[in-house]
Formats: structure tokens, C-alpha cells, sequence
């Protein structure tokens, strides 16, 4: 092996690319090779390190020195000072701040890595990297000391749950597919992450995919299957890439092929990508799309553990469900136990989006309450806001609101409030989110994706998807809240997959816990939130109006008028409601009502 | 520039390249659409014609799978395509501000290829970078933390 006397990791997720963290690479390479280093400093990398506020940055190991808010101009100097001269060039260290007493109770202490422990610290695309943080070391016990039954078991133990969104127990599923008597067996894992909002899958595959592939081979052994395959949506082309290399590494180390560690137990693995269909993240929905063929979802029993890809046993788990498997493994069922709750064990990684201060990765210990996450580890709501709601599950998943907060997130609390675990993505949302607006939203994003199969699903997200936009434009009828709640639950009942049955719960839920918007939205022709166009206008206080022009100026549709020096007025016929005006007023004088 | 009429010799080898990087199986049938609908934008009658003969798979059925793929086209798209981000968290911070300023400065509509063949707009499910919401990617270009105040600017990047 190569010796580096020094390790730089510069953050290339499509976020940190976007910010220019390429452009320091180059800079970096052409550096280092002009000063006669590049022999000494190895360049890696890695997925995010930082908050995307200092990216583009890089991790100097082993000091652990983190440059922040680079640009390219500022490479020759770090690189003259740091691997030259030897010294820290503070100018771009990440600023040391002094912590108030509240500040070090939060916000990362009620964070737990488990899943992404390695995510932005290892070489994704070094094997050994992996290796020296005790990677397949889990394997080599499994392959030389359990028999699968004992594998199984000590999953069961652990009190794995599936990480996908349904939380079906772990072991249970491996056990019916070992159970199924035909051969060949599949070992399935769905990365076809396609909730909005929910990237966690995307960081794993990209930061740390051994954790993946070491948790697919311990569950073929366990349930004896020698072929797998990962499902990985068309949209992450990173991850893909990133998968790729470390399966050829795993191949090439003897962890993955014929005779795995020389115990005669065989695995292989492909890399199957989607071509853009939410819907394939429905486990039979994504065996027909593996197969070759439109990704529909059919009717379950036969499950896939009886009859799965290609009418084979077969064994679909999520990439953090993998994840999790070597760990539990390594460090005991005991462990990973001794996290979260009685029902819901170990940690849960989510994806904090919209409105709230801190957005990004999170992992936390089951069990914890929403306004932990949202206001301990989240930071709150930007701009101080109010919190109103939180989007919890993707588009089956519901709305929680204020008297949720102190519910804990495990798998059955979330359920028993209309909401659901789901793969992972929570979308907070302050005061000026209109409640009935983003029903309208989730429904327009399921009724796109339905795929068409089943009548209740396909036609019936429709007339809700009417009614709402009716709603939403002002001409709501009495009568319409009845026939959302009719609508929701017979699709709920009776479509044929997840999708369906889960695509009215974003109504069902704002139904449930915010009544008031739809109300005032079909009763009083009003948007409490100022969202939803039809139902607003924009006027101009006469009291701040100092008679500039701006506003009339920069009018499309010339719907303001008024001599200079004199207020001017709005005529609520031409306007198009479409903001302007209030975004160039330099007083402030423009209001919604 | 209009678009380019695909020639029956540019199909013939797009398809041959995929069916010889996959394989000609009916499992690969996905893998080999895409390389396809990369190589030239989109997958003309006469490229579906040609894989269902090498992959032995009815027109019927190639074609159910290639209408299905949001990413997979069977109509020309144009020499641009800028996918809009119309997720929830994109949407939260701002996506709907963003989307409108799109369609008025392309005068174009979801799934539209403008007449030049220059642009086609559309949207597309999350892309994952959520924290930088709104986001758009035209080809391969990701823009994020977008406002529609920059959205002339970065289509000018592309004349």
C-alpha cells in the first residue's frame, strides 16, 4: 500500500459541485504537482464534511483540520503553508466559536451515528479505508462462526425494523424468504429513493457503500441466495458510480464472488438503475422494473419472499436497513438494542428540508420527540417563525402539527397520529405555509406518479386533486370537506399498492388537524396563510406610501397607478397577484389581504 | 437550431453501441433505452423498432416500457432540457416563484420543446439536494438556492 504522509478530503456532493468544490480539486491537483507533493498528499473524494454554508471545504487528515469557504485562488496558499511550511493556515479554518451553556447541551448531542458514521470521513472510493474502520469484519464472523439460523436470530434479537417505511421486523422477512423451498434466491436492495425531501439513502451510497454491500452479503448468506442485485433511481448518478467501484473493489478482495473469504459460500452483485418512475420503490413495482418491464406494482400475497424477481424467492430491504445489518453484527444485537425504544430499536437517519434553520442529514435514536428533532437538532425555524406543521413520511406519510411535538418518533406514535415513519424525509413548515395548499401539492405529486394500474388510485387522486385546486382558486362548495373524507378512505381501502393506499393521507391528516384553513378557504373565500392567489390582494398602506413609483414601474400588467409624490392604488381586476410590487416597495408600504 | 433529424445511420449505431455494452437480453431492455434516449436526446420510432428486433421483445411491449420512464422520451426534446425540482422541500422555500419565472421566460409549458428545438422544460421528482432548494438542472447542470430574479441570467449561459 502506498503511503501518504498527509490525506485531504474535498466534500464533491452535487451540492458542494454546485458551489464550486471541482473547481478546488483541480486547483488542489495542479498544486500539489507543481510544489513536487502530490506523492506525499492524497487527494480524496468524499461526500459532505461540513454544513453546505462552508462548502467548498476539505479535511486535512490526520490533524483534522477543516478549510472552509474556499476558492480556487486561495489553494497555492493553504498548500504552501500547510504541506510545505507545516502550518495551519487559520485564515481558512473553520471559526472556533465560544458556546453559550445552551449551545453545548445542543444541537448534535441528541444525534447518534450509527448509519452514517463513516459518511465524510472515509474514502468512498477506498475499500481499505472502509476495511480500517472495522469494515467486513462483521462478515468474516458470519462466514467462519453462525450458521444463517443464528444470523437470523441474532437480528431478531437486535430488533431490527425496516428502515424503509412499513417496519416490517427484519429478521422475520429473511426468515420467510430461508423458509421458501425453490431456488434461485434473490437478495434485493431498494435504493430507489424517491420520497421528496429524503436523501439519506443518496449520503450512504455516496459517503460509505461497503456498509451496504457488507449487509447484502451477510443476508444472502443468511437466507442463501448467491445472486443480488441493488435497485438504485436514475436520478443519483453519484451513488451509482460510487456503488460500481466499490462492488469491483469487494470482488477484487475476495468479499464478493466465488467462495467468499475461502468459506466456499458464493454472492454476487449488479447494479440495476431506474429511468425516472416513483412508484418503483414499491418492492414488486421495482422487481418488474430489475426484470425489464414497466415498474406496476402488483398485488401482494404471493409476497416476494415466495414469489419475487423472476417468480423467485426473493428479499427486498431498504440501503439503511442493509447499513445497519454489519454493525449489529459487529458490535451485538445488545447494542443496537440498548438504542430507541421498546418497538423501535437503534437510530433512524432523517432529512430535515423547507423551513426550518438547520436543513440536512440527521440521525437520531428512535423514541425521540418531534420537537427535539425540529427545535433541538433542526435549531428551530428560520427567521424565527412560527412552527406550524411537519410533513412527516413523504407523500403517504401526513401532517403533524403543534400538539404532536412531544410525540415520540417510533413506528407505531407516528401511525396512531396518521402519519408515518417512511423512509425518512421531514419537511417543516412555519406560519406562512398554507395548509390546504400543500394537500394540494402531495396530491398533484401523486396523482403524476400513479401509475395507472388500479382505478381508485388513478382516478380517484384525481377528483381529489379537483376538488382541492377548486379549493385553492376560491370556488370551494359546502359539501367538499364530505366528499374529501369519502374519496380518502374508499382509496385508501381499496387500491392495490402503497402508493394508493397512502396517497390521501396528506388529506386526511390537514383534514384532521388544520379543518380551520379548509373552512375559511370554501366558507369565507379566505387563505389564513396568504398562499393561495385567488384568495388575496395586494394593497398599499397609505401611511407608508411615499409615492416612488417603483412599484407602478415594475408592474406587468400596469395595475398600478398614482402621480409621484402621491399614493398610489392597486386595481384588484388587472392585478395578477404576482408579487412584485411588494418585493421591490423600498418602504414596505405594500401588505397582503 | 432545429432539430436534428436523427439519421438511420446514427440510430443504428446508438443502438448497437447499448445492445453491445448490456447484452441483448429482455432484462437489459432498461439500461439499453437509456443509453439510447441519451445518445440521441430521445428514442425514435426507428430505434424501437431496431431493439425489438435484436432483443427478440413485441413493439407493443417496448413501447409500454419506454411511455412509462419519466426519463425516457419518445417525442424530440430539445437541445437543452431543464428539469424543475417539484418536491415538496423545493417547493416550501420557494419552487413555485422559480417555476413561473421559467415558463414565462421560455414562453414554454410542462413537457413543451420550444419551436427552435433550442429548450425543453419539465419537471422532475426530488433530486435529493434538498438543502439548496429551489433547484433546477439543465443537462447536467445543477443550479440550486435559486431565486427568479437569476433565471434569465442562467439561461443566457447557455446561448
Amino acid at each position: 500500500m502506498k503511503y501518504f504522509r498527509s490525506h485531504v478530503l474535498v466534500s464533491v456532493d452535487p451540492d458542494c459541485v454546485k458551489r464550486g468544490a471541482l473547481e478546488i480539486l483541480d486547483a488542489l491537483q495542479d498544486e500539489l504537482v507543481s510544489q513536487g507533493l502530490i506523492d506525499e498528499v492524497q487527494v480524496l473524494e468524499t461526500s459532505r464534511i461540513g454544513d453546505i454554508t462552508e462548502a467548498p471545504d476539505m479535511m486535512v487528515y490526520p490533524e483534522a483540520i477543516h478549510y472552509v469557504g474556499l476558492t480556487p485562488d486561495d489553494v497555492p496558499f493553504i498548500v504552501e503553508e500547510h504541506f510545505l511550511k507545516g502550518r495551519i493556515a487559520t485564515k481558512f479554518t473553520a471559526p472556533t466559536r465560544v458556546f453559550t451553556d445552551e449551545e453545548l447541551s445542543a444541537p448534535t448531542a441528541k444525534e447518534v451515528r450509527v448509519v452514517l458514521r463513516n459518511c465524510g470521513k472515509i474514502d468512498p472510493e477506498n475499500i481499505e479505508d472502509y476495511i480500517a474502520e472495522d469494515g467486513y469484519m462483521a462478515l468474516a464472523k458470519v462466514l467462519t462462526e453462525m450458521s444463517p439460523e443464528q444470523v437470523i436470530e441474532h437480528i431478531m434479537t437486535s430488533g431490527l425494523r425496516g428502515r424503509g417505511g412499513a417496519g416490517f421486523l427484519t429478521a422475520q422477512k429473511w426468515k420467510f424468504c430461508r423458509a421458501t423451498q425453490d431456488w434461485p434466491k434473490y437478495v434485493i436492495c431498494n435504493a430507489d429513493e424517491g420520497d421528496p425531501g429524503a436523501f439519506m439513502n443518496r449520503r450512504v451510497l455516496e459517503g460509505d457503500p461497503h456498509s451496504v454491500i457488507e449487509g447484502m452479503i451477510i443476508a444472502a448468506y443468511a437466507i442463501g441466495s448467491n445472486q443480488g442485485y441493488i435497485y438504485c433511481r436514475a436520478e443519483y448518478p453519484i451513488a451509482v458510480h460510487t456503488l460500481k467501484i466499490a462492488i469491483q473493489q469487494a470482488r477484487d478482495l475476495g468479499f464478493l464472488g466465488a467462495d467468499i473469504l475461502g468459506t466456499g459460500f458464493s454472492f454476487d452483485l449488479e447494479v440495476r438503475m431506474g429511468a425516472g418512475a416513483f412508484v418503483c420503490g414499491e418492492e414488486t413495482a421495482l422487481m418488474a422494473s430489475i426484470e425489464g418491464k414497466r415498474g406496476e406494482p402488483r398485488p401482494r400475497p404471493p409476497f416476494p419472499a415466495v414469489k419475487g424477481l423472476w417468480n423467485k424467492p426473493s428479499n427486498v430491504n431498504n440501503v439503511e436497513t442493509y447499513a445497519n445489518v454489519p454493525q449489529i453484527i459487529f458490535n451485538g444485537a445488545e447494542w443496537f438494542a440498548s438504542m430507541g425504544t421498546e418497538n423501535a430499536r437503534g437510530t433512524k437517519t432523517f432529512a430535515l428540508a423547507g423551513d426550518g434553520k438547520h436543513t440536512g442529514l440527521i440521525e437520531v435514536p428512535l423514541g425521540i420527540t418531534l420537537r427535539d428533532v425540529i427545535f433541538d437538532v433542526g435549531m428551530g425555524i428560520k427567521d424565527d417563525k412560527a412552527f406550524k406543521a411537519v410533513q412527516i413520511g413523504g407523500p403517504a406519510g401526513g401532517f403533524l402539527s403543534t400538539q404532536h411535538l412531544d410525540y415520540p418518533i417510533d413506528y407505531e406514535s407516528l401511525r396512531s397520529a396518521g402519519a408515518m415513519m417512511g423512509s425518512g424525509g421531514l419537511v417543516v413548515m412555519d406560519d406562512e405555509t398554507c395548509m390546504v395548499d400543500m394537500a394540494r401539492f402531495f396530491m398533484e405529486f401523486t396523482q403524476d406518479e400513479s401509475c395507472g394500474k388500479c382505478t381508485p388510485c388513478r382516478v380517484g387522486t384525481l377528483r381529489i386533486l379537483e376538488i382541492l385546486q377548486r379549493i385553492c382558486n376560491g370556488e370551494g362548495k359546502p359539501g367538499d370537506i364530505e366528499t374529501l373524507e369519502t374519496l380518502s378512505s374508499e382509496i385508501k381501502a381499496t387500491s392495490l399498492c402503497g402508493l394508493g393506499q397512502g396517497a390521501p393521507n396528506p388529506v386526511i391528516t390537514s383534514l384532521m388537524y388544520f379543518r380551520d384553513e379548509y373552512e375559511a378557504h370554501i366558507n369565507e373565500k379566505r387563505c389564513p396563510a396568504k398562499v393561495c392567489r385567488a384568495l388575496i390582494s395586494y394593497e398599499i398602506q397609505k401611511d407608508f406610501c411615499t409615492g416612488c413609483t417603483v412599484c407602478a414601474r415594475n408592474c406587468p400588467t400596469n395595475a398600478i397607478s398614482g402621480e409621484r409624490r402621491q399614493t398610489h392604488l392597486i386595481d384588484p381586476d388587472t392585478c395578477v397577484r404576482c408579487g412584485i410590487c411588494m418585493q421591490v416597495c423600498n418602504f414596505n408600504a405594500i401588505v397582503i389581504r | 437550431m432545429t432539430v436534428e433529424i436523427k439519421s438511420e445511420q446514427n440510430i443504428e449505431q446508438a443502438v448497437s453501441d447499448a445492445i453491445e455494452r448490456h447484452g441483448n437480453q429482455r432484462e437489459e431492455l432498461i439500461p439499453i433505452l437509456t443509453d439510447v434516449n441519451r445518445t440521441l436526446g430521445f428514442l425514435p420510432a426507428e430505434a424501437l423498432e431496431k431493439i425489438g428486433a435484436r432483443l427478440r421483445v413485441p413493439r407493443s411491449q417496448l413501447f409500454s416500457v419506454a411511455s412509462f420512464y419519466q426519463m425516457l422520451s419518445t417525442k424530440p426534446r430539445g437541445t437543452h432540457v431543464i428539469k424543475f425540482c417539484e418536491s415538496a422541500p423545493c417547493h416550501v422555500v420557494g419552487g413555485r416563484q422559480v417555476w413561473e419565472a421559467l415558463q414565462e421566460s421560455l414562453q414554454l409549458k410542462n413537457g413543451e420543446t420550444s419551436q427552435d428545438g433550442k429548450w425543453t422544460l419539465e419537471t422532475v421528482s426530488c433530486l435529493g439536494v434538498c438543502a439548496v432548494g429551489p433547484v433546477i438542472v439543465i443537462d447536467d447542470d445543477i443550479y440550486g438556492n435559486l431565486d427568479p430574479k437569476q433565471i434569465s441570467e442562467i439561461l443566457a449561459r447557455y446561448e
